[in-house]
């Protein structure tokens, strides 16, 4: 942020006007990823009270999720991660091929996120346990255990949908450093904040990742 | 903001070593809690994950989303947001572990 704020002083002495207020922005950025706090919280307090009241059916359900493609998942998030801060770092420091790499191998790193999971939940709907009232295997399994694959769909499915959203908007802005229009050395704040928002999809995957696939 | 604390502020620059240092730790944490999870430990089993967890994400936010290096409003801006998430907790926990 600092940053910034010196340059846009430097650079509206040279050029005419220069309207942007960086800080602005990312507090912008950060209320609105309370509100997904928000959002997933309420779907972790529906888990916390179900699993208070379905502990058992809570501990049989999890041992029919995948572990291995669970943790590989999060290593993938976490490598993501890593690779989104180091876009960033390389962008202030005026590398643009180096943070346009990495830029792309965040996303590539979603991509390998999206395939594990589309590998896990088509073992899921083999075995039948998709949320269906006609068919599927779900609606005859114990009450709990609706419940827990229910907020597993709900849960990852809504985190599934964060990551291709993350990919789009990384994508759009990979596109903007490549032009230099909106994403450069001395306006990176767009890049900033993106990146605010795949850190989020990486935490909140943090906490979905023991609360259904460590429950053993 | 005073222009003395923005420049306090620019010392604080993360690095590519302080990134990969973290992210070493964040995937070493993974493994002891996948470790940790095969061993039964009871009613810890939960507290335990759930530790790990926050120390990952207290990682994730301080370092990779620079809130340890950010304005004083960043901070309070997530202080606010974790205490309001904090009594929605408390008040259903104590309903629904009074219940069951």
């Amino acid at each position: 942020m600092s940053h910034t704020a010196e340059h846009s002083h430097d650079a509206s002495h040279a050029e005419v006007h220069v309207h942007r207020d960086d800080f602005g922005s990312k507090l912008g950025m950060w209320l609105f990823l309370f509100t997904e706090v928000i959002l997933f919280g309420g779907l972790f307090l529906l888990y916390f009270s179900y699993r208070v009241k379905y502990s058992h059916d809570f501990h049989e359900g999890a041992m029919e999720l995948d572990l291995v493609k669970g943790t590989m998942n999060t290593a993938i998030l976490l490598t993501s991660s890593l690779t989104m801060a180091l876009s960033i770092l390389f962008l202030t420091k005026g590398n643009k091929k180096w943070s346009l790499i990495h830029l792309a191998v965040t996303i590539l790193c979603g991509f390998g996120f999206l395939i594990n999971k589309y590998f896990e939940y088509g073992h899921k709907i083999e075995l039948g346990i998709y949320p269906s009232k006609t068919s599927g295997e779900l609606m005859n399994m114990p009450e709990g255990q609706q419940v827990f694959f229910g907020l597993y769909w709900a849960m990852t499915g809504l985190h599934s949908f964060h990551v291709i959203v993350g990919m789009i908007l990384l994508s759009y802005f990979g596109v903007q450093i490549i032009k230099q229009t909106k994403v450069t050395q001395e306006n990176y704040a767009r890049l900033e904040n993106g990146g605010l928002y795949w850190h989020l999809v990486d935490l909140i995957w943090i906490f979905l990742f023991p609360l259904f696939y460590l429950l053993h | 903001m005073s222009h003395g604390n923005e420049h306090a502020e620019e010392h604080h620059s993360v690095g590519l070593g302080t990134y990969s240092i973290v992210w070493f730790a964040l995937l070493a944490l993974t493994a002891i809690t996948v470790a940790v999870a095969g061993i039964n430990l009871g009613d810890y089993t939960l507290f335990i994950a759930m530790l790990v967890a926050s120390i990952k994400a207290m990682i994730v936010i301080n370092v990779f989303m620079h809130v340890k290096f950010d304005n004083v409003v960043v901070k309070w801006f997530l202080a606010v947001c974790g205490i309001i998430f904090a009594i929605m907790f408390i008040f259903l926990a104590f309903d629904v572990l009074l219940r069951y």
